[in-house]
């Protein structure tokens, strides 16, 4: 079993085309949404993950590209600014997935990005706009 | 109490380190320390012990001179990126204070603000040597004709920068939790509804007053680790009270001991002067602080030997009692307990996370050790103690 948090990005052109509804039907693959947003011009943004046998997951991938969709692992548009970064940890009570943690040792917060899930709490929670999302 | 078997001076303890002989450990060492070889013997190896804490102090603020200009101008307005600064004292005076915000900010109209710029991030700016956009007004005088001066300026040119926050370091505080049904934005951060998690600062054992409880060596000339560069104890911070509840140890079981802190802003970083928007409240400066503490006899040793486990603090309600004036603790957790990451309040498991950074008080100490170790900082020794119980 194959699983991964992606972005996919959808044009306007898209946006009314049942395409997570294909992932399920032809590739077999399972999806979890994690977050869905259209915008005013109506392009928009899903945040999923996707699971199911590795080569379904590439098939779904290939076929989603194929349909013009923008697709990137979520763990791209999601960063710690460690130049920002005061290692505090205030972030850390809110992160739901625990991608932002502290290191037991040197009490430094690492960010996980494979476990975080897209949600955003971190960057209202960070005092010094460490955490750097773009799921536009 | 009992006859103390060792006794240093601060000038015994100054001597070594300019001979390059002094011991010094930092706050989280001398717990082994003490540990390891008790009281006496710990405070006849060690000379120092190093603290240090890294957290939002709202209470900090930078005075700064800009030089007269021509024609010469009495700045009673001025404004820094567009941060108000106070020009109510001499001509080409100002203090930026950490938590004004930049004008025409939308600040809580569109609930939670986010507060992205203010006074913390002007003295942020400064330090790290980006240019600032001075402005200033005067009304016109004889004497300081100009009404208006405006020009882009760095840290240097500035005549002076000096870094005087009234209020820092406190001693104990508060954790602050939300009874209530909604998610409120406090200064203690974002406090999710039904005590979903507790918010708390201070750097624990490593916090310099929690290893000088009684304040027997600081006072007003003691030199300090402040925003990267050396600084001093001004005077005590407002709103001091050694007069509170404490435990057998003597630490303060809620806040307490506060400092004044002097240094010159020309020598600090932005490593240590953090501008901070905290949601929904406003903004604020995270400052760098260290204190070192001689170990003058094993009283001193003891103290500065304290342990998370051994501090204590109490938990408050931030959507009811706190904002009402007239806060009960519900309850009374230690740090250690903090510290775990999670709490058991009237049997309800709650996560907690800090505020200050437990990573750059340890390189404070860290730092400090190493000045004091090079012969690079001599024991500033207090003209005049902070007044105590």
């Amino acid at each position: 079993m194959y699983s991964k948090k992606i972005v996919i990005r959808y044009t306007p052109e898209i946006v009314q085309q049942p395409v997570i509804y294909e992932l399920v039907k032809q590739y077999n693959l399972v999806f979890n949404i994690l977050k869905a947003r259209i915008f005013p011009r109506r392009e928009g943004v899903i945040v999923l993950e996707l699971s199911g046998l590795k080569e379904n997951f590439d098939h779904g991938i290939r076929y989603l590209k194929e349909m013009g969709l923008k697709v990137e692992p979520l763990s791209k548009s999601v960063s710690q600014n460690t130049d920002k970064c005061v290692h505090c940890g205030a972030c850390t009570s809110f992160c739901p997935t625990a991608a932002l943690a502290f290191e037991e040792k040197s009490l430094k917060v690492l960010f996980d990005a494979e476990k975080c899930n897209g949600c955003e709490l971190c960057v209202s929670a960070c005092p010094v706009r460490a955490m750097e999302i773009n799921l536009l | 109490m009992k006859k103390l078997k060792v006794k240093k001076t601060f000038k015994e303890i100054n001597d070594k380190i300019k001979e390059g002989r002094a011991v010094v450990v930092t706050a989280e060492e001398m717990i082994d320390v003490v540990e390891r070889h008790g009281a006496v013997e710990a405070a006849r190896k060690i000379d120092v012990v190093t603290t240090g804490t890294f957290g939002a102090m709202c209470s900090s603020g930078a005075f700064l001179n800009f030089g007269h200009t021509s024609p010469k101008i009495r700045a009673s307005k001025v404004w820094l990126n567009d941060v108000p600064a106070y020009g109510g004292i001499a001509a080409v005076d100002c203090y930026i204070g950490a938590t004004e915000v930049v004008e025409n900010d939308p600040l809580n109209s569109v609930y939670p603000g986010e507060f992205n710029y203010g006074g913390g991030h002007v003295i942020e700016d400064l330090v790290a040597g980006n240019v600032v956009r001075l402005r200033a007004e005067g009304y016109g005088t004889d004497c300081y004709p100009a009404r208006k001066y405006e020009r882009n300026i760095t840290i240097k040119d500035l005549k002076n920068a000096m870094l005087f926050n009234p209020r820092n370091a406190y001693q104990n505080y508060n954790c602050a939790v939300n009874l209530s049904d909604r998610t409120i934005y406090t200064y203690m951060g974002m406090l999710r509804p039904q005590m979903a998690n507790a918010a708390y600062a201070t750097s624990g054992q490593l916090s310099p007053l929690f290893n000088d409880p009684y304040y027997r060596t600081i006072g007003i000339g003691t030199r300090i680790f402040l925003g990267g560069a050396q600084g001093f104890v001004a005077w005590p911070g407002t709103q001091h009270n050694p007069d509170v509840p404490r435990g057998a140890n003597g630490v303060p079981k809620q806040g307490a001991g506060t400092i004044a802190v002097v240094g010159n802003l020309k020598e600090m970083t932005p490593e240590w002067l953090t501008g901070a928007s905290i949601l929904g409240y406003g903004v604020s400066l995270f400052v760098g602080i260290g204190i070192p503490i001689p170990v003058l006899d094993e009283e001193m040793s003891l103290f500065t030997a304290v342990k998370d486990e051994n501090i204590y603090t109490q938990i408050y309600d931030y959507s009811m009692d706190y904002p009402k004036g007239s806060p009960k603790p519900l309850a009374e957790v230690s740090y250690k307990d903090l510290r775990s990451g999670t709490i058991t309040v009237d049997g309800k498991k709650v996560i907690t996370a800090p505020l200050s950074s437990y990573y750059k008080a340890r390189q404070i100490a860290n730092t400090l050790k190493e000045w004091i170790e090079g012969g690079r900082f001599i024991l500033g020794e207090p003209q005049q103690i902070l007044p105590s119980v």
